[in-house]
């Protein structure tokens, strides 16, 4: 089943309770997934410096160890904040070089997204406690993404959580399963994606990552991925200055979108939307199947 | 009450479900014989006036879930607002009506009763209907009345591509446009009994139309036997 959820703040009025809103529609979700969670939290973040979000399941390691070897690979200085067995590692050196040396070299370490302005956190477990572990509620920022996991097809595990992201600033969550996937995967691999997990959902967040890096926008990724993704999916989608919805053309997962002048909210079900600002007053439509929907900040 | 008397209009019983669990709604909605209630902050709740079984009123006021009034009979539901999937699934007999749109698969596998949505209903509404009749305002999406067995189902405004995929039975109404005709769906003549039926229905819908201003579809029946044509073609394959 699976619960996603997606909050794409268009004005400044909210901003500093998108972590807040985020965990209300979280919260809503639990029924559809509550054998894990994650959420992704965009904020705008400090120019010229790169965050990596790391996670270490069920360990305590040494981070000060891990940014120090970092520092050595990058050549610039790496800060880290942990928190339970995750950590954000800061850095002006490069994140994709970061990501790769970390996979290539820390088996024991999953890189959950690197970025100027994007945090991912995920784990087994209830998604409330989930929200409270990781301090959602505490968060400000400009979009949110979260999802709720009911594992059909594979095992409960944290590296099995969605948000999925590869590229820089951008990931996804998906409710639906891919059937083309493990072929997609080597493909993606051939140019140069670096996979983490056997999950069908991160071979979607690498083929969309693998356009933009090509040059697409999100929207021209996305036309492409309804031709060369295969299955069923509803995705709700993070950039770094926008919000993108997809769903496949016979649309068997369920997307609800709600829009006022402040905020764009997507959810699985229409209750996540119901606690937000004014959402009495939102425009509220089911998304059309395979329609691309994007929402970009003014500059 | 003696001769001559009026019945006095039954009370309406208010339930707010912002202090009401769901299921003591349904529960007392059960227990009802008769009367009228308004619900209060559905708030996108799922299975709201579920199993109704008695000649009630409902009006729900705020926007509803999954499976609102499903297995329905007898009674009506009202929803001033929009329904998620499965409105009015399997509904019997009875009335159910929405002021707003209808995300998925609404009135699927209804036998009997009038489902009356007034703004747009989404992919596979009427899928599997089975006696049901079904006015929508609006448009349907894609795959609507996906092997309809019997029933009507009437479009004020466009249908989705593969309206009517595998259709049994069934009429469909449509008076705007129909994206595209699913496998064995065909356009066929508005005979006079259809137009009355049609202008019965919108009647019923409280819909203002013109019935001549709508082409009815239905089955080609071409589904129905397995073709002979099919089977020579196998057997010259195997001849090879």
């Amino acid at each position: 089943m699976c619960g996603i959820v997606g909050l794409f703040l268009k004005t400044e009025r909210f901003q500093p309770r998108l972590g807040e809103l985020t965990a209300s529609m979280l919260h809503e979700m639990r029924d559809r997934g509550p054998d894990s969670a994650g959420f992704a939290i965009y904020d705008r973040g400090q120019a010229g410096m790169t965050r990596i979000t790391v996670l270490a399941e069920g360990q305590r390691p040494d981070w000060g160890r891990t940014a120090a070897d970092l520092e050595t690979v990058l050549d610039a200085e790496v800060s880290v904040r942990p928190i339970r067995d995750h950590a954000v590692l800061e850095t002006a050196g490069d994140g994709g070089r970061a990501r790769q040396w970390l996979i290539d070299n820390s088996p024991e370490v999953d890189v959950l997204s690197y970025g100027s302005q994007i945090e991912i956190y995920k784990a087994v477990g209830d998604p409330d406690l989930v929200a409270i572990n990781y301090d959602l509620r505490s968060r400000s920022g400009t979009h949110a993404l979260a999802h709720t996991r009911m594992a059909t097809e594979s095992a409960v595990t944290t590296n099995g959580s969605h948000p999925f992201a590869t590229g820089a600033n951008t990931c996804l969550v998906h409710n639906g399963s891919l059937s083309n996937y493990n072929w997609l995967r080597t493909r993606l691999e051939r140019q140069g994606e670096i996979f983490q997990t056997e999950n069908d959902s991160e071979v979607a967040a690498g083929y969309l990552a693998w356009r933009l890096r090509e040059g697409d926008s999100i929207k021209e990724a996305l036309e492409r991925a309804l031709v060369g993704l295969d299955g069923f999916f509803t995705f709700a989608i993070g950039i770094e200055d926008g919000f993108a919805i997809l769903r496949d053309p016979i649309a068997c997962k369920p997307a609800i979108v709600a829009e006022t002048d402040d905020w764009v909210a997507m959810s699985s079900e229409y209750r996540a939307i119901t606690h937000l600002p004014d959402s009495s007053h939102a425009t509220v439509w089911e998304p059309a199947p395979g329609v691309i929907y994007t929402w970009a900040r003014a500059a | 009450m003696g001769p001559g008397c009026v019945s006095a209009p039954d009370p309406v019983t208010t339930i707010d479900l912002a202090e009401t669990s769901l299921r003591d709604l349904n529960q007392k909605l059960h227990q009802a014989e008769r009367g009228s209630f308004r619900v209060l902050n559905p708030r996108g709740a799922h299975a709201v006036a579920c199993g109704i079984d008695a000649d009630i009123s409902v009006e729900i006021h705020g926007s509803v879930g999954y499976y609102c009034a499903g297995m329905h009979q007898k009674g009506s539901v009202y929803v001033d607002g929009n329904a998620s999937t499965g409105l009015a699934e399997n509904i019997m007999s009875g009335t159910v009506r929405i002021s707003g749109s209808a995300t998925m698969s609404a009135g699927a596998t209804g036998h009997g009763g009038l489902v009356v949505i007034e703004g747009n209903a989404g992919a596979r509404c009427g899928i599997s209907m089975k006696g049901v009749d079904i006015v929508v305002g609006g448009n349907v999406g894609h795959m609507s009345a996906f092997m309809a067995q019997a029933g009507n189902l009437v479009v004020l405004g466009d249908a989705g591509s593969d309206l009517g995929d595998s259709i049994y039975e069934a009429n469909l109404y449509v008076r705007g446009e129909v994206a595209s005709l699913g496998a064995d769906a065909i356009c066929k003549d508005m005979r006079p009994e259809h137009v009355r039926t049609l202008a019965g229905l919108l009647e019923a819908a409280g819909m203002e139309a013109d019935p001549n201003d709508f082409r009815r579809y239905g089955t080609a029946r071409g589904l129905y036997n397995f073709h002979i044509d099919d089977v020579n073609a196998e057997v010259a394959r195997r001849a090879g």
